[in-house]
């Protein structure tokens, strides 16, 4: 039975493998047709027509997961890192009766390549299926507090 | 220690025929000259009139490091100004785009400005009265800058009163700005979003460069889209159709021959584009409906000229480039000598199908933005450069691939795609840009 303990328990894990680089684990968490959306305008409602920072399915995430690994991914020399450092998700739906699952998270995510260290701040909304008994990420969105500002490089998941 | 200001003949110095000094990507002197000289006797891109659609509209932006300020007036003209009061040099305007209504207000003390610039009112102007104030500044309202082109809706300025006219300056290299509207079916472009940003730790130049650098994809993006070629290759299936997001990654990993023989064309005053003949945009699904529409707007032979014509990346000299075939216009935006704004626009092609727009805003997040695994390759090289500039070991940098002997210089030319004439022609450009009132300053100072 899916509770709302269900899902906190596992946007914590979400953070952990993404924190400890398990990024195989962390693909693993998402539905065949999960997405992770990171939009470029404020409560932004069209992924397609409206101009994101990111809206990739599971294939452009291998993609990315696999690059990070790559011997000639020269940006990755040395590697990046990254933290997640979470308030408690408020639960907006726990309906296992309708399948409908969504968790909203406010959150503080620092990235760090060499010497440097970027730090952003927003919220991540999640939307989970059910499938068999656990659930998948069917979409990941992140709204950063200032999507409007001129980032350098973000290489590795918020 | 200065070594550039008012020396025209070492900043001249800088390029060579096939070799620039180092000194262009890394001095903060040469930057400052480049803000002095450089930007403000170019013609520079402001922005686009459908930004200015109503009476009151205004955007905003930088020439070089200059804050200007367009708007559209009543009568449905548009002007460049300067973006500063004329009493304490407060910025007029400063979110990027708005609506200002009749008139422009200063926030400090209230003068007020019409869509033309002019001084509408000052509070208590009586207080001027037998100042002398009719005769300041002033007193004209906003200073405008009096050199703009709109052209086909791109608004240019050109800062210096006096240089090289807009139509000297661009000449036939505007067909590529042609080209991009003539793809709407209603022969009109409209931006309908923000840009993507992305700060890049460089010099502005080295994104310029890059532009037309066709010896890069195949090394430096083996890591994206080398990757993105490989997992489709190994996931796709029984997938027959190849989705649009690997036909765009794909063609990066052309081999140089493909690139070789696409061609590059180099205009005088620094402008040239990559993909003559054809183009890593070439070969992109149709979009269901777009022809139809097409040919009823332009009738089937120019239609067929309009989309066969599938340039990669036009640069626009000093900073912007432009690809027409996905209405991309990147803005490189010097901030400092080592520190680059990237502002990425996508323009709608009125009346076309949604789906062109979908992948105008799906290759402007693949390839310009600050999440982009395009972008990280190319960021880390650049910053690399940087620091690697500043070794004393070898003080130039190498740009001869292909140079020949007797190379013109300021003419038009299509040559081999992998040759680095076009950069050769942007420095050839920069130095004159960036000399040709050097020799006035000095006789004004003395």
């Amino acid at each position: 039975m899916i509770t709302e303990k269900t899902i906190a328990d596992l946007i914590y894990r979400e953070a952990e493998f993404l924190d400890t680089m398990q990024w195989q684990a962390w693909l693993d968490l998402f539905h065949p047709e999960g997405r992770y959306w990171m939009p470029l305008e404020w409560q932004q409602q069209d992924p397609v027509l409206q101009p994101s920072l990111m809206y990739e399915d599971l294939l452009l995430l291998k993609v990315r997961v696999e690059r990070l690994a790559g011997e000639r991914t020269f940006s990755q020399k040395p590697k990046s890192r990254c933290h997640h450092l979470l308030q408690a998700p408020r639960i907006v739906t726990c309906d296992p009766a309708a399948g409908v699952f969504k968790a909203r998270t406010s959150y503080i995510y620092t990235e760090t390549r060499g010497d440097m260290l970027e730090r952003y701040s927003g919220w991540a909304s999640h939307e989970f299926v059910e499938v068999g008994d656990a659930l998948k990420i069917k979409l990941k969105r992140v709204d950063l507090v200032n999507f409007d500002a001129p980032f350098g490089n973000i290489q590795l998941f918020m | 220690m200065a070594k550039y200001g008012r020396n025209a003949h070492a900043v001249a110095a800088l390029v060579r025929d096939a070799e620039v000094h180092r000194d262009v990507y890394v001095d903060p002197e040469v930057f400052e000259l480049e803000m002095e000289h450089l930007f403000p006797n170019s013609w520079v891109y402001v922005g686009h009139a459908s930004q200015l659609a109503k009476p009151g509209d205004f955007i905003t932006a930088n020439i070089g490091r200059q804050p200007v300020l367009a708007s559209r007036h009543s009568d449905g003209s548009i002007h460049v100004f300067y973006n500063r009061c004329p009493h304490k040099g407060v910025k007029i305007a400063s979110e990027p785009c708005g609506n200002t209504g009749k008139f422009f207000r200063c926030p400090y003390h209230a003068w007020s400005f019409k869509t033309d610039g002019s001084l509408l009112a000052i509070p208590l102007k009586k207080g001027y009265e037998g100042t002398g104030f009719g005769d300041t500044q002033a007193n004209g309202g906003l200073s405008k800058v009096r050199n703009v082109v709109i052209y086909r809706d791109f608004i240019f300025a050109r800062l210096s009163d006096n240089g090289v006219s807009f139509e000297d300056y661009f000449g036939e290299s505007l067909s590529t700005i042609d080209n991009m509207v003539d793809r709407s079916p209603e022969g009109k472009l409209a931006v309908v979003a923000t840009p993507i940003r992305y700060m890049h730790t460089c010099n502005w130049k080295m994104l310029v460069e890059n532009q037309t650098d066709t010896c890069h994809p195949m090394v430096a993006h083996e890591s994206s889209a080398g990757t993105a070629v490989k997992v489709w290759k190994r996931e796709q299936g029984c997938s027959t159709e190849t989705p649009m997001a690997v036909q765009l990654y794909g063609p990066f990993m052309s081999p140089y021959e493909f690139y070789e023989q696409s061609g590059i064309r180099i205009w005088p005053n620094g402008h040239g584009h990559t993909g003559v003949a054809n183009s890593i945009h070439s070969n992109y699904s149709d979009i269901p409906g777009y022809l139809d529409q097409m040919v009823a707007a332009h009738g089937e032979t120019r239609v067929h000229e309009i989309l066969g014509e599938v340039r990669h990346n036009t640069v626009y000299f000093p900073n912007i480039m432009v690809k027409g075939a996905v209405q991309i216009l990147r803005n490189f935006i010097p901030i400092a000598v080592d520190r680059t704004l990237v502002e990425s626009w996508v323009y709608r092609l009125v009346g076309a199908p949604d789906k062109l727009y979908e992948r105008a805003l799906m290759y402007n997040r693949f390839i310009n933005a600050p999440t982009s695994i395009v972008g990280h390759d190319d960021l880390e090289m650049y910053e690399r450069a940087q620091e690697g500039l500043k070794s004393n070991g070898n003080q130039w940098v190498n740009l001869r691939r292909l140079y020949e002997s007797n190379e013109e210089q300021n003419v038009t030319a299509v040559i081999n795609g992998t040759s680095e004439r076009q950069m050769r022609n942007q420095f050839h450009a920069w130095a004159k840009f960036m000399t040709m009132d050097m020799d006035k300053h000095i006789e004004a100072a003395e």
